[in-house]
């Protein structure tokens, strides 16, 4: 009886597949139920959220590790795994083995794909070799690899159904970020922003793998896809050459900006939502000008590219402070009217929350009292530095000059977020962000540049802010005031991807290994686990057989896993280091597994 | 791909002594006993380090530790310590000598073990690593001899009058 009602279902399924005139049909079915987990972030909009409420704030004390995986693979391990109807997919670190586990059976392995790739890559990957995930659309599973080929595989048997390169490890180009499939597109970006790498956003056809459009970072207009009149920034056309006036000479060839964090979009706009990265090299010396557009919020239309509105956010970085963290759409009130919003959690320590049908700047707010190196983004409309931050000279290392330490800066480079995604709840209306509590001394001074080497340029120190001992804090913000609303002190980072559930419980994970919950209105502790290795992946949810799972992936690394390992000292101050402080490799070692909690089988 | 033959070349040219022997040549005595316009040199040739009795450290010393958490720091973390992948370069040059060093940041290496692949990039063609890799190497072996604490040295000799043209001539201006 029960083989006749899967058959059934399969059936079903494969129906559905075919009757979809768009992979966004597919897709938008699939992220609506949720006992899946069918995009790496949950949904288009990016808020990590789940309806599931089996697990809630009154039984999740008593959740336990029901099964567990080991990938096989000792690096970072970034990122969270799918599950589409009875089937997880995961992903590993290079070499990006991908498994396709049987929920039905434990986990059995249906199928795996192991790339060969040439190790060669490996040392272009600035922060470990990591990989934040895949993508299903259209039976299909898609992965972008460290070599930078983007691949789709066919999500029942693991064969490979199409595969594109679209970038020159050689000359610095990796890949890391999750694919994304918006409308018939796969959209992708590139990673290579410490080695001097032009880097773009691009579509590729999801059944052929033929390549639509490229956007890059910077560059003439035709490379950019911007529009002198029609692309707007706050309100405003950013008129001609709107990024190579703001690069001296070629520069802009080698300018990075590279686009390896999270993709969001909206269907009802047609708008694909992303940030760029750091422009090269790091001793902002070498590059004067605003360096546009590097360390942008960008709305692209999914078919062409075409750019509709763009946002820097840190003008002529002189910090490492790239803009590649999710945007996370969401519908909110404010003053009364309802607004279609965009909020961003910045490396630079700025909470931003834009109107993302046009770029309208309506918050922009410190989600750490801690970041010193700008007093405030002036939000006066009449200025005439409206929407740039304002920077404080001690803390602009070109203002001190290269060869010279700037010292107490905050955030350090590792930003007061990186990559690790927060998530929101419309039940709160509160966003949960994982953040790094950390300060830095930057030295930059003068490099010279080498296709497929490191182009850096600075000397970096870092330390937990002064008087202070923790380098992390789990925070809830309302993105409509730009508040803290409540603040969870960690000895270390946290640097997992948060989970919000309509259970009211919020999941993220700790540098130490351990998974937790935490009360989504008031923040208050009321579950953790210590997983066998160090976290750095993103929590997600999915039911199966009637009971809701929590799954996250342990494995320490990433930039946690270089700037941490060994423990941070206390500022020097001209009198040396002192002490250090907690070091993460007194807490754990190099992992590679999943772990799936679930309350006790009745 | 003649960026990667002359690194080859170079690296099998500097790396030869240290391979011949299929041991490590740790690096010995590391008292100074020769100033090179404040270049120090140990009893066997090789750069070593000065640190006063107050913690004053040499220019190159100094040189060292600002080059190395610029084009090292980011795989083999701060001030030496290693990171969840790679070693720890300040126990790594209690058993390494001189040669040894040179030929490893030269022809890169590979530690290639399922799962946990390693592999380090030849800086041969880096100019912003071997314009400096004396200085590097020096830092780092003060701190294997514990001879520096961790973090920025406070105080420091004089940069030598031969530096800046030195360094114009091997960055290329």
């Amino acid at each position: 009886m029960r083989k006749y009602l899967l058959a059934t279902c399969m059936g079903a399924v494969a129906l559905f597949s075919a009757g979809y005139a768009t992979a966004n049909e597919e897709l938008a079915k699939l992220q609506a139920d949720a006992k899946q987990w069918a995009l790496p972030t949950g949904n288009f909009a990016n808020t990590r959220y789940s309806e599931l409420k089996q697990i809630d704030t009154t039984n999740v004390g008593k959740i336990a590790p029901a099964w567990t995986f080991s990938t096989g693979v000792l690096r970072g391990h970034e990122g969270a795994p799918l599950v589409i109807g009875d089937v997880m997919y995961l992903h590993a670190p290079f070499p990006n083995t991908v498994f396709a586990l049987d929920l039905n059976n434990d986990g059995k392995i249906l199928w795996k794909y192991e790339p060969k790739q040439d190790p060669n890559v490996i040392p272009v990957m600035c922060c470990d070799t990591v990989n934040r995930g895949l993508s299903y659309a259209d039976g299909k599973i898609f992965l972008h690899q460290a070599d930078t080929t983007l691949v789709a595989l066919d999500a029942k048997s693991g064969a490979v159904v199409w595969s594109v390169k679209d970038g020159d490890p050689s000359k610095g180009a990796t890949g890391t970020s999750a694919p994304m499939i918006f409308k018939d597109k796969v959209i992708v970006g590139v990673s290579g922003g410490e080695f001097g790498v032009r880097s773009w956003l691009g579509a590729y056809d999801l059944k052929t793998g033929k390549p639509v459009w490229r956007g890059y970072s910077m560059g003439p207009d035709s490379d950019t896809l911007v529009d002198p009149v029609k692309t707007t920034q706050l309100g405003k056309p950013v008129g001609p050459d709107s990024s190579t006036s703001t690069w001296q000479g070629d520069q802009w060839k080698i300018g990075g900006g590279a686009t390896w964090g999270w993709y969001s979009y909206d269907p009802d706009l047609n708008l694909v939502y992303y940030g760029s990265g750091n422009p090269s090299t790091w001793n902002p010396k070498q590059r004067p000008g605003d360096n546009r557009w590097s360390m942008a919020v960008w709305a692209r239309d999914v078919d062409t590219g075409a750019v509709k509105w763009v946002y820097q956010m840190t003008p002529h970085d002189e910090w490492d402070y790239d803009g590649v963290n999710e945007m996370i759409l969401t519908d909110q009130k404010i003053d009364g009217k309802d607004r279609k919003l965009l909020t961003h959690f910045d490396r630079n320590g700025f909470g931003y929350t834009l109107d993302r049908t046009n770029g309208e700047l309506l918050v922009a707010e410190k989600y750490d009292p801690a970041v010193n190196w700008a007093t405030k983004v002036d939000m006066d409309k009449s200025s005439k530095t409206y929407g740039r931050p304002l920077v404080v000279p001690a803390m602009s290392t070109e203002h001190n000059g290269e060869d010279v330490n700037s010292k107490g800066i905050c955030p350090a480079a590792l930003g007061t977020k990186d990559e690790q995604p927060a998530a929101y709840s419309p039940q709160t209306e509160l966003f949960y962000v994982p953040t790094n509590h950390v300060c830095m001394d930057y030295e930059p001074f003068k490099v010279s540049y080498t296709a497929g080497q490191p182009y850096v340029g600075a000397t970096l120190s870092m330390y937990p802010p002064p008087g202070q001992t923790n380098m992390g804090n789990f925070i809830a913000w309302d993105g409509k005031t730009g508040k803290i609303v409540w603040s969870d002190p960690e000895q270390f980072s946290v640097w997992s991807g948060a989970l919000a559930t309509a259970g009211g419980v919020v999941f993220y994970g700790t540098l130490e290994g351990y998974l937790k919950a935490v009360d989504a209105k008031t923040g208050k502790e009321l579950y953790k686990f210590k997983t066998p290795s160090g976290i750095i992946g993103n929590v997600m949810t999915y039911e199966h057989g009637g009971r809701q799972y929590v799954a996250i992936l342990s494995g320490v690394g990433g930039w946690a896993g270089i700037g941490l390992a060994a423990g941070l000292t206390k500022a020097t101050d001209g009198l040396g280091a002192v002490g250090g402080y907690a070091a993460l490799s007194n807490y754990t070692a190099l992992g590679g597994t999943l772990t799936v909690f679930a309350l006790p089988a009745m | 791909m003649t960026m990667i033959k002359s690194a080859i070349v170079l690296g099998v040219a500097l790396a030869f002594v240290p391979f011949v022997g299929l041991h490590a040549e740790p690096p010995g005595d590391p008292a100074a006993v020769k100033n090179d316009d404040g270049k120090y040199r140990d009893k066997n040739g090789d750069p070593t380090y000065k640190v006063s009795p107050d913690g004053t450290v040499d220019w190159y010393v100094y040189s060292g530790f600002r080059r190395y958490h610029s084009e090292c720091h980011v795989c083999h973390g701060p001030d030496g310590e290693g990171s969840t992948y790679a070693p720890a370069l300040k126990n790594s040059l209690k058993t390494i000598g001189y040669a040894e060093f040179y030929g490893i940041v030269v022809s890169g290496k590979q530690d290639l073990s399922a799962g946990n692949e390693k592999v380090m990039p030849a800086f041969a063609e880096n100019k912003n690593v071997m314009c400096y890799l004396d200085d590097i190497y020096v830092y780092l072996r003060a701190r294997s001899n514990e001879a520096i604490p961790r973090g920025r040295p406070a105080k420091h000799e004089d940069k030598p009058g031969t530096f800046d043209a030195a360094q114009d001539k091997c960055m290329g201006g």
